[in-house]
């Protein structure tokens, strides 16, 4: 059952054009991390609306738990205590999960049609029926979010609730948020929604004090406010500046319009000649985004 | 909570202290966030560890746990030194200027009066100076030496800040800056509110501390106005209506006192218990108190209740001795107690020093629990390897284990912490053959009054009369009883009572709890309302469920005007004197019609009308409070009474033989250790959740990071805890967040212990947590000291 | 933008590994996207009170069936009450992980004794549960109830039996609780709500 209020933008290694006559509220959540306690209500709420359950984990020693994000956990607490050149301890506690980019890196790397959508109002959305397994989206990934299921080989993770979001609804994690530190709404309203707080704490003495919402990736649907703005690595490594891994653009601007030429496999060999007689990397470049 | 849980957004300041709001009770704690939001307001927290509160606080200060009077003490020697408190409320509104007995003294840490060898005073000095008409004697100009203030500022200008921060471990600059937060907060304008739990309670000077903090609110006028208020963020989902229904030994439903030995007479009880007003006009409204006993005993016993046989007063208990937890597993262990009922308690996890519950509960004959889960407490007798190694065989106590409904499986009401009232439905029946409470407690009940009508036996009358008016016989309605307990007339239409105004004392009217009169009306059921409108935009919502007393959503309202019946601040009225009335957005705690100039004070419930900075009798351990070490303690003195080994501790707490051969030393134990909650779970409930058990899957301990060092211990380690009942093990957190203090001269090391795991669950199986607690009480109250006791900590 | 062989090998191992033109974006038929369809369309909604902390949170308890003679109910879902003008809809992680409570494996389904010194548990009717606890009570009032002190005052008392009451259990349970309890002589009773 298509839900008709959700129109789609675009799929994944899909040529088809998608509909576009009908208008859409770009949505938007906020997660404000100078109001999260990191009470894990929108962990409980996600794992109860989505029908999903982790494996009861041991104490590795911090309060994170489950440890990382999995086909089982598509939202995950970070906890950082940082003390600051005064002495004073700021416990930052930040919601990890999909950042429903404006400019999708795993949908962009995705070779499986259909498997990974993205709907006009901004929800990035993975169609398990369509995943074959490879993992492209999570390389594609500049947060490093999609998990594979051991249990049936496909990835998953957040979906914004795009079934309740679909069915008028607010996403289970805003809902239940006992602060208010994840708010829902038009994008264009969390952003003035997220300038009062950033004014707040600006008055507060956090002077560095913005909003996260990355022009590497076109902007995000989940969007932070950070007493920080100006180190967000001191959120459990949030990235600074983001960018779609250069692999996917590779894909995306080289491969896949060749590809579209008929050039087929034997154009993929000789490319794959050429980058092999061409400089050697290190390793570690492959982490480079 | 005097106030409610909306009201904190009217708050400038939040104190958390004693407690951890945003941690114990995420979405009571939105209202701070509110505050913060649109009323600029501040948050401090004070707290031996950097909560999940304090990482949303404008301002954090540690401090040594068990210390907190020392702390309050400071603040209030603050406030009266720096004459930062709002002189017309504590002048007209407390008992500043009433004169005390010129006998009362205090000395060395203890107060006049002092019987050491049953470590308890004679309260006889603890009391105002009388007139020959009656009344306490005031002085209004509150230079006389004996009047209340005076005696307070001497009392508290020994807590200078150089001692606070000696024994509490808070820097001396960081108490300061605490004082002058809570101090901006003496103007009529701008209102700070308290809100604390089990990390005040849970002290042998328990009641004290909270005692503490209200008489901080009472100077600072912030006792009855919206945003302000002495809150106890309360536990359990309904403590506040169990509490109200009063199950307690020595108490009746609505804070009545059950007779004693004492009260020979129905004539000897109600004289007892029926105050004279101490100022003249004043309200005194316990002065109903014969209508409330009355109307209880004619929903009790019905027509058998008459005037003849003094309503059955002979047909009630009378009390022998105490009957809080502490003093039952006491009787217990010492084979005096046949059965006994556990109705969804689980005191083998609960109660102090699990070993002495275990043997306690090993000499029942028979056990009841009644529980919609399986509890440690019902299967006490089984071996559970190092978790509960107990010989089943030489274990002959008769265990039932009935199972009850949840609260999506039953219809009634549960009383939130702000005193609302609000009525819940049934979602689904309960799982294969549970029943509800009711209908258990009913099932026993019919059962036993069978037994009784057929063979006979000892005292049957209060069995057989007891008046049992329900459809069903074995299964009385929430409904029913909800009727019942609001009350109705017993003549003519025997219509509901729209409230305890109409209660008699003649017979002619049946109440269950006076404090609930009016919930269940001649309009019907009050609890049940859903109305949320909010006209004043402060958040009282009338028509919501229905709120003890009267529908009041902020108790002693009256305060939050001045003398003339002005708001302190207009901009947050709760009622005004509209020159003929009290109007306003509450129901007003005050005669409607009341004038100003009649000069009715606002504590209505007390004789005098006036809040007591000074307590009178009503504290075991003293009409102001005073730092005592806890019973465990790492300092070998009391660094307020140095040269005085009897008043270290609490020197009227009581203390039973044997317990204090467990008390440990810090040779041995050398950190403090404190019990606390996590957010991801509910005591020893939420380990059966699988989410919640995924969220916090395994037993850990909290230590900074330098005793980590000094003792080697790394993030995720396992390690023992230790006291001397017992020991724990669990993963080690290794945190920045609790930080070892300088407490007179010497460096005093924190362990954080959270509660939450058992020998049974979904989540990792672990140890109970009060295998390391002592077994010593609250003087006033006897909550167990959990929040500061002796634990050494060692690499498993 | 750098290519390096690595990743250039995953690129070309996607390509190849699709095997099919069809990965590559050239048959796309009829690629259905779809949201997973919403679980509470017909459900059942009763409201409700959380029974963990005292901020009683309201709730929307939602179950399986529309309350049909023929449909047993099943909780499948429970969210905040946005009309509760405390939580506004809001749950912690207790309240918003109910449903795990509710289903918890640990629920118990019948009365059940352990004989003294056995090792185990044994199913028993409500009836015999209810009438071995009523012998055993009667037994041990009729044996040790105090009905007169030594000043021969009446004093009522039943002392040998001890009650510790919930907290999370309906004021109802809590009045009908004591009002049994004093009629039986009972006084040796507290509360959760002192710890």
């Amino acid at each position: 059952m298509v839900q008709q209020s959700l129109n789609i933008e675009r799929r994944s290694a899909t040529t088809t054009p998608s509909p576009g006559v009908r208008h859409s509220v770009e949505v938007a959540k906020l997660i404000d991390i100078s109001k999260c306690i990191g009470c894990k209500a929108c962990q409980a709420a996600c794992m109860e609306w989505n029908d999903i359950r982790d494996e009861v984990g041991t104490c590795k020693g911090v309060y994170d738990n489950p440890p990382d994000l999995s086909a089982g956990s598509w939202t995950v607490m970070r906890f950082s205590e940082v003390e600051a050149e005064n002495g004073k301890l700021e416990w930052l506690i930040r919601k990890d999960g999909c950042m429903h980019c404006a400019d999708p890196g795993c949908l962009k790397a995705c070779p499986a049609p259909g498997a990974i959508i993205q709907h006009t109002n901004g929800i990035v959305d993975f169609q398990q029926e369509n995943c074959t397994g490879c993992g492209y989206c999570i390389t594609g990934c500049p947060f490093n979010i999609p998990r594979l299921s051991p249990k049936d080989h496909k990835a998953y993770k957040c979906t914004l609730c795009s079934d309740r979001i679909g069915a008028g609804l607010e996403p289970a994690c805003a809902k239940t948020c006992p602060t208010g530190a994840i708010m829902f709404g038009s994008k264009k309203e969390m952003i003035i929604h997220a300038e009062g707080r950033i004014a707040d704490l600006k008055e507060r003495g956090y002077q560095n004090a913005g909003l996260y919402n990355p022009e590497g990736v076109g902007g995000t649907h989940v969007m932070y406010v950070l007493q920080h703005a100006d180190k967000p690595e001191l959120y459990s490594g949030l990235v600074k500046d983001p960018q779609i891994s250069p692999l996917v653009v590779f894909w995306k601007g080289i491969a896949k319009p060749l590809m579209s030429y008929g050039l087929g496999v034997a154009v993929l060999t000789g490319i794959m000649h050429y980058v092999t007689v061409g400089p050697n990397e290190t390793e570690e470049d492959e982490t480079e985004k | 909570m005097t106030n409610h849980w909306v009201d904190i957004k009217n708050a400038d300041l939040i104190l958390v202290m004693g407690g951890n709001a945003a941690e114990a009770h995420p979405c009571g704690f939105k209202w701070v966030t509110e505050a913060k939001a649109h009323r600029k307001a501040k948050l401090v927290v004070v707290d031996p560890r950097f909560t999940r509160s304090a990482a949303v606080a404008d301002y954090y200060a540690p401090l040594r746990s068990g210390t907190d009077i020392a702390f309050l003490g400071g603040v209030i020697n603050y406030l009266v030194t720096n004459n930062k408190i709002l002189h017309e409320y504590v002048k007209a509104y407390t008992n500043a200027t009433y004169l005390v007995n010129p006998a009362f003294s205090f000395k060395d840490g203890m107060f006049s009066g002092y019987d050491a060898e049953h470590r308890k005073y004679d309260t006889e000095t603890w009391s105002y100076q009388l007139g020959d008409d009656g009344y306490a004697i005031v002085d209004e100009t509150m230079q006389d030496p004996n009047c209340v203030f005076q005696l307070m500022k001497k009392h508290f200008s020994r807590y200078t800040p150089e001692l606070v921060s000696k024994i509490t471990g808070t820097p001396e600059k960081q108490f300061l800056t605490v004082c002058e937060m809570i101090a901006s907060t003496a103007v009529p304008d701008r209102v700070m509110t308290s809100m604390y739990a089990l990390g005040w309670t849970q002290h042998s000077v328990g009641s004290e501390n909270i005692r503490c903090m209200a008489m901080i609110q009472l100077l600072l006028g912030n006792i009855g106005v919206a945003g302000g208020g002495i809150n106890a963020l309360r536990g359990h989902s309904n403590v506040q209506g169990i509490t109200d229904m009063c199950l307690f030994g020595e108490k009746l439903p609505g804070y009545m006192t059950l007779p004693t030995e004492q009260d020979a007479t129905f004539g000897d009880y109600v004289k007892k218990w029926t105050p004279k007003p101490l100022r003249p006009g004043q309200m005194n409204y316990w002065s109903n108190y014969p209508k409330f006993f009355v109307s209880l005993m004619k929903a009790w016993y019905g027509q058998a209740a008459t005037q003849e046989n003094d309503f059955g007063y002979d047909w009630l208990p009378k009390l022998e001795g105490p009957s809080d937890a502490l003093a039952i597993f006491e009787r217990m262990y010492q084979g005096k107690v046949t059965g006994f009922f556990c109705q969804g308690y689980n005191p083998l996890a609960a109660v102090a020093n699990k070993k002495k519950v275990s043997i306690a509960l090993a000499n029942l004959k028979y056990l009841v629990t009644i529980d919609p889960l399986t509890t440690e407490t019902s299967e006490f007798w089984k071996n559970h390897g190092e978790l509960n190694d107990v010989d089943p065989a030489a274990i002959q106590t008769e265990v039932f284990r009935l199972p009850s409904t949840l609260f999506a499986e039953e219809e009634g009401s549960y009383t939130n912490s702000g005193r609302v009232i609000q009525w819940h439905w049934k979602a689904a029946d309960g799982p294969g053959e549970s029943k509800g409470d009711v209908a258990i407690v009913a099932g026993i009940f019919v059962k036993l009054r069978e037994m009784y009508a057929k063979e006979g036996g000892v005292s049957p009358e209060p069995v057989l009369q007891l008046s049992w008016p329900y459809h069903i016989q074995d299964l009385p309605s929430s409904e029913e009883l909800a009727r019942e307990i609001s009350g109705r007339s017993l003549v003519g239409d025997e219509a509901q009572l729209t409230g305890f105004g109409q209660l008699r004392d003649d017979g002619t009217t049946a109440c269950g709890n006076w404090l609930y009169g009016g919930m269940w009306s001649p309009a019907g059921n009050l609890a049940a309302r859903r109305d949320n409108s909010d006209p004043s935009g402060l958040g009282q919502t009338l028509n919501w469920g229905f709120s003890w007393p009267a529908n009041r959503r902020i108790l002693y309202n009256r305060a939050s005007c001045n003398l003339a019946g002005k708001p302190w601040d207009p901009s947050r009225m709760v009622i005004k004197w509209n020159g003929s009335k009290w109007v306003g957005n509450d129901i007003p705690d005050m005669r409607p019609d009341a004038r100003p100039d009649e000069m009715v004070m606002p504590f209505i419930m007390q004789p005098e009308g006036v809040g007591r900075l000074f307590a009178l009798n009503k504290m075991k351990d003293g009409p102001f409070p005073e730092h005592y070490e806890p019973f465990e303690s790492p300092l070998a003195k009391n660094p307020m009474h140095p040269d005085t080994p009897e008043s270290k501790s609490n020197p009227a707490v009581r203390i039973f033989m044997g317990d204090i051969d467990a008390f440990g030393k810090p040779d041995k134990f050398p950190y403090v250790g404190t019990t606390y909650r996590l957010t991801e779970h509910y005591h020893y409930w939420t380990k059966h959740s699988k989410i919640n058990a995924i969220l916090q899957p395994e037993q850990f301990v909290e230590i900074g990071e330098e005793l980590a060092k000094e003792k080697g211990i790394s993030s995720g380690a396992k390690v023992t805890v230790s006291s001397n009942r017992g020991f724990i093990k669990a993963v080690a957190v290794v945190t920045k967040r609790i930080k070892a203090l300088d407490v007179d001269g010497r460096k005093v090391h924190t362990i954080g212990i959270p509660i939450h795991w058992g020998f049974l669950g979904v989540a990792k199986n672990g140890y109970l947590t009060n295998t390391l607690t002592p077994y010593v009480g609250d003087a006033t109250a006897q909550t167990p000291e959990f929040k500061a006791f002796l634990v050494n900590i060692e690499k498993a | 933008m750098q290519v390096t062989r690595r990743q250039f090998c995953k690129i070309c191992a996607a390509g190849l590994g699709g095997s099919s033109l069809g990965l590559m974006g050239y048959s796309p038929g009829e690629v259905l996207a779809q949201t997973n369809s919403f679980k509470l369309t017909r459900a059942t909604e009763t409201r409700s009170t959380c029974p963990y902390c005292s901020v009683s949170c309201g709730l929307l308890i939602y179950s399986m069936g529309d309350r049909a003679k023929n449909a047993r109910s099943e909780i499948i879902h429970i969210e905040g009450d946005p009309d509760n003008p405390v939580n506004r809809g809001t749950l912690c992680p207790k309240g918003a992980g109910l449903l795990d409570m509710i289903q918890s494996p640990n629920r118990l389904n019948y009365p059940e004794v352990r004989e003294p010194g056995s090792n185990g548990w044994k199913r028993i009717s409500w009836d015999e549960a209810f009438t071995r606890i009523a012998k055993h009570m009667k037994a041990d009032r009729d044996e040790n109830f105090v009905t007169e002190n030594s000043a021969g005052l009446k004093v009522n008392r039943w002392p040998t039996v001890g009650v510790l009451a919930s907290s999370s259990s309906i004021n109802e349970v809590g009045y009908i609780s004591h009002k049994v309890l004093r009629s039986l002589g009972v006084v040796t009773i507290d509360t959760q709500a002192r710890i």
